[in-house]
């Protein structure tokens, strides 16, 4: 990132990197795939203009939500070393430039959405950029150790999304696909905030690792692991997917258990060294890659 | 290099990145057309 400390903060001096670090583009992967493989793995296919078109609002309401996640989280990122650096906190940008792209962005991808696509793609659109900015970011990530959990649905859409892009209605896949998300999200985050404890701590951000300790939370980690298997094989045995997908949810979920199991029995409390509580953060994010990638693959093979 | 040209250099290469994003947007509105209109 560019940035030079004695220029003088505001939209004049911020760098173009600095709008694209606001979109928080890694987790952007994440939503552009889920979302590309919703689109797929529905029964319609849609022009692939179109479709490009869907995957761009997508990424696009994506990368609005976070910025105005970092426009109103600016006083915490300042606080927590792994986003101290971000654009805000860091002096680069200026409030109100950020602000001004997050609107802007979000309802540029939520209009194209709808005049392009179709309206209900850009209504589930909406909902998740509205959810993730009001419900997560405003009202419940500072109140409650619970915010992972219901703000998982942000990020729970995108497969939805993808889904009704292309056909123009909800179904029993997407809703399983959404659910998969939803409840891999608090495994997902509850390892990492394991092992960054001191840093939420620090921001005064209720989260379970700070607010009911880490032995509660390596519980919750593995009692939501068994619901989201659940769900994640639930495609297969309902009969929505065949065995490409079976086989590869059996084993990745399988995996997901095991090392779900070794954090809930560690007692590991120097964060440098809790290894199980990272592997199972890294493991959780090769695990959706490969299970949606999976879905897509027994869609055109299987 | 002075602040002001770090700034004049910030703002050329925005304007730049505006520019190209711009005439994306042109070739995706115009391809959009043709396939709402086929």
């Amino acid at each position: 990132m560019a940035s030079k400390a004695y220029l003088p903060a505001g939209a004049a001096t911020a760098d173009w990197r600095d709008f694209l670090a606001l979109t928080k583009p890694r987790v952007l992967s994440l939503v552009v795939f889920t979302g590309l493989c919703g689109l797929l793995v529905a029964p319609q296919s849609i022009h692939p203009v179109l479709g490009f078109t869907a995957v761009l609002c997508i990424a696009l309401g994506a990368g609005a939500a976070g910025a105005l996640n970092q426009w109103y989280e600016a006083d915490i990122d300042a606080v927590m070393r792994r986003t101290a650096d971000r654009p805000l906190p860091s002096g680069r940008m200026d409030r109100q430039s950020a602000l001004h792209f997050g609107v802007g962005v979000g309802a540029f991808s939520v209009i194209l959405m709808g005049l392009a696509v179709n309206v209900l793609a850009a209504a589930i659109l909406t909902a998740s950029i509205l959810f993730y900015v009001l419900i997560y970011t405003v009202w419940l990530k500072r109140r409650t150790p619970q915010n992972i959990v219901i703000g998982g649905a942000a990020g729970a859409f995108p497969p939805l999304i993808g889904w009704a892009a292309a056909t123009g209605r909800i179904e029993t896949l997407p809703v399983l696909l959404f659910a998969l998300v939803f409840l891999w999200t608090p495994p997902h985050f509850w390892s990492l905030s394991l092992f960054v404890r001191s840093d939420y701590a620090a921001a005064g951000v209720p989260m379970m690792s700070v607010v009911a300790g880490p032995k509660a939370t390596r519980t919750q980690v593995f009692l939501y692991t068994l619901p989201m298997v659940a769900v994640a094989m639930a495609p297969w045995a309902l009969g929505l997917a065949g065995a490409i997908y079976g086989v590869a949810s059996l084993v990745l979920n399988a995996v997901f258990l095991v090392l779900a199991a070794q954090v809930a029995r560690s007692t590991e409390t120097d964060p440098a060294a809790m290894k199980v509580e990272r592997r199972l953060f890294a493991y959780s994010i090769v695990y959706l890659f490969v299970l949606f990638g999976a879905l897509v693959a027994d869609r055109f093979i299987g | 290099m002075t602040p002001d040209d770090e700034i004049r250099r910030r703002q050329r290469a925005r304007a730049t990145v505006m520019g190209l994003v711009l005439g994306a947007l042109v070739i995706l509105f115009f391809a959009i057309s043709i396939v709402k209109m086929s």
